[in-house]
């Protein structure tokens, strides 16, 4: 009784400390004080996340308020990276935001919007992983777009107001069609669970999946797949992504790639699994693998064509989803496994390089890649996060992304043995393009400037050092985890 | 008496509301598509009361106030005050090609009625007829966002297809959960909003709203 009274408690701490904080913020965001607000918000909701991990992993799934939120051990772990990605990204947007500011890129209302919405897209990430509720799940996803439409214009370019109009307009169309899948699925449960809130809920759902109506289910998983692949990125739905990442603030950059992508794919995810399930064969995996694999093959012939470097790692990001997407439509425990592994990896990760990225811009005042010579000879911490980021991105053995990569291209050879030879020539593609760039901006000579604020590097190599960490070596309490998150995925 | 001709009223509603959804594909005064798009409000505020008076589900009368009071009211305020503060409540746009957009437009309501033919099949609402339209007025919204160029028509265009939805889940299965409900209200009149501040920052930056100006970002 006492214990199921704490977890209430730290939900309402888990949401709740976002949520005074965007309150807040959208008073206060203007101060010279504001970013370390900000900061302390996202420390309170890390704590939450902590507690709520530590409860979960030795008590196993809950239910709260009302059977309204569900937390388990495969959004829990979502929680977890979401909350700690939320934290890093703040304190480096403590230091950049302050250069934009001096740059007179951002003025004070714009630092005020920055910090409020910032605080708010962390509540609406983590509504949509706890809810139980899979109409509220559809709400909250909407909100995280409307939240971030207004960041990516923040600079108010031509360039940016195009991107965030083109944001707005894809991804709300994309996830209107989300929501004709979530009311067919209503539809479909309310055949068995009677009408009324209950059927919505995923709890509910998971144990009568095998009753659903399976004509009505795979029409719905069509427009959810549509609908939530939108904010996934799934080629073809991922026009996008590129600009939104290329335009927006590089903090915004770094949660739309390390959360927001994730968040997305965990909806489909949990659509997947009662979708397979009302058809008894695997509908909705077997459409996971194909976007999946087409994302990976179309984004990597892409990436040799970018000039921009945010635009260019914003195509990585389609390709490393699509990985993930096609391991999770393969399913089974082992690459099930590897798909959550590559998805923390690749959060970490692709969060670490926009932190340089964003640095490395910064000093040589542009974003075109042919522009910025000789970082290491400058700044040699933000030339080698980057050249360390983009090695583990690229799957270089010691790091952890290496170890995730390779799971998923064994499982490919044992389960699904066509896949691999295109998985692997997109992988190679991806390799020659992104090294052969990134290579001449870190060494060479160079014209770059001095920051006027110290650049915040504590978060690109705690990532890093991490991604090393888990590559080299997995804690047997964090594999469990992953293997009771995997089974759920089926 | 009303009880018997109820189905029938119902399904002449979305014969209504189908038409709307035509009209507002070929209206090319911004001015007249705000008053259809609060007309299509309208019709389903008034379809959504009489399947809630029909079958007695007590709950739609709550989304049929809510509708009445988001979509007839706000929403086309909103849109109102908008383009009056823009400058473009006079403006007409050029449509190319009005006949064939209509003869795609047709398509899509067949492909529409196929589609919904196997989920009405299996609905036991006595509105399940009207899926097929629901789905159409989707399509239908979706056709005039694309063939549209200016900001505010393609903003008219969104919202619509969200009255697309909404009849979809009244005549599937008599309206989503109340929570469900509110949240997507709330979705929609925040996004409106939020859209009314990126026009303002759009036209201040390019000088009209005309979303042609917005295709600079292309791949080399």
């Amino acid at each position: 009784m006492l214990e199921a009274a704490l977890t209430a408690w730290e939900l309402a701490l888990l949401l709740g400390s976002p949520l005074l904080g965007a309150a807040m913020l959208a008073v206060f965001g203007h101060r010279a004080r504001a970013p370390e607000l900000n900061a302390a918000f996202s420390v309170l909701t890390l704590l939450a996340a902590a507690a709520l991990v530590a409860r979960i992993v030795v008590q196993g799934p809950v239910t709260l308020a009302g059977e309204q939120f569900f937390v388990d051990s495969l959004n829990v772990f979502l929680v977890a990276l979401t909350a700690f990605v939320a934290l890093t990204t703040a304190l480096f947007s403590r230091p950049y935001m302050r250069i934009e500011r001096d740059h007179g890129r951002v003025t004070g209302a714009g630092m005020r919007l920055y910090h409020s919405m910032y605080q708010l897209f962390t509540f609406v990430m983590l509504l949509v992983l706890t809810t139980n509720n899979l109409g509220v799940m559809w709400v909250a996803m909407e909100a995280a777009t409307l939240t971030t439409v207004l960041l990516v214009a923040l600079y108010r370019t031509h360039a940016s107001l195009e991107a965030a109009w083109k944001y707005f307009i894809l991804c709300g169309v994309g996830i209107a069609q989300a929501l004709l899948g979530t009311i067919l699925v209503y539809f479909a449960a309310e055949k068995v669970l009677g009408a009324g809130t209950a059927s919505l809920l995923w709890t509910h759902l998971d144990p009568v999946k095998d009753k659903l109506e399976p004509t009505v289910m795979s029409i719905a998983f069509v427009f959810l797949l549509v609908g939530y692949g939108t904010k996934v990125g799934l080629v073809p739905l991922h026009n996008w992504l590129p600009d939104a990442h290329a335009e927006g603030p590089t903090p915004i950059s770094a949660v739309l790639s390390g959360l927001l992508l994730n968040v997305a794919l965990y909806a489909l995810i949990r659509c997947k699994v009662i979708t397979d399930g009302a058809l008894g064969r695997p509908f909705a995996s077997t459409l996971l693998m194909g976007f999946g694999l087409l994302s990976v093959a179309v984004a990597a012939c892409f990436l040799s064509r970018q000039r921009d470097i945010k635009r260019m790692f914003a195509y990585s990001s389609i390709e490393h989803m699509g990985l993930m997407t096609f391991a999770f439509g393969m399913g089974g425990p082992v690459a099930s496994f590897a798909g959550l592994l590559h998805m923390t990896m690749h959060s970490l990760t692709k969060s670490a390089i926009f932190f340089a990225v964003g640095h490395a811009a910064q000093k040589a005042g542009t974003q075109m890649m042919e522009d910025i010579r000789g970082l290491a000879r400058v700044n040699p911490t933000v030339g080698w996060g980057l050249m360390l980021g983009t090695a583990a991105i690229l799957g270089m053995p010691p790091f952890g992304v290496f170890a995730s990569k390779f799971l998923i291209l064994t499982s490919a050879m044992a389960q699904q043995p066509w896949a691999t030879p295109i998985l692997l020539l997109s992988l190679g593609i991806a390799f020659a393009s992104i090294f052969g760039k990134v290579q001449p901006m870190v060494f060479g000579d160079t014209t770059a400037r001095r920051l006027p604020h110290s650049p915040a590097l504590v978060p690109v190599f705690t990532h890093l050092a991490m991604v090393l960490l888990l590559g080299l070596y997995m804690p047997p309490f964090l594999a469990d985890w992953y293997r009771q998150a995997a089974r759920l995925i089926g | 008496m009303l009880l018997h001709y109820g189905p029938q009223l119902v399904n002449l509603l979305a014969a209504i509301l189908l038409l709307l959804a035509f009209a507002m594909l070929s209206q090319r005064r911004i001015l007249s598509l705000i008053n259809l798009f609060a007309a299509q409000g309208f019709v389903l505020f008034l379809s959504t009361m009489l399947v809630a008076w029909l079958t007695g589900q007590n709950h739609l009368y709550g989304s049929a106030a809510l509708t009445l009071a988001l979509k007839v009211i706000a929403l086309p305020w909103i849109l109102h005050r908008l383009i009056r503060r823009l400058e473009v409540k006079w403006d007409v746009e050029t449509l190319l090609n009005i006949p064939s957009v209509m003869l795609v437009g047709i398509v899509l309501v067949i492909l529409a009625f196929n589609l919904a033919l196997p989920i009405s099949q299996l609905a036991g609402t006595v509105t399940r007829s009207t899926l097929g339209i629901a789905l159409a007025c989707v399509l239908l919204s979706f056709l005039m966002m694309i063939t549209r160029s200016k900001a505010v028509p393609q903003v008219i265009g969104f919202l619509a297809m969200e009255n697309g939805l909404f009849f979809a889940a009244t005549s599937a299965v008599y309206g989503m959960p109340m929570v469900v409900e509110f949240g997507v209200a709330l979705d929609v009149l925040v996004g409106a909003l939020i859209l009314g501040i990126f026009l303002f920052q759009i036209r201040e930056r390019f000088d009209s709203v005309d979303t042609r100006h917005l295709e600079k970002l292309k791949e080399q």
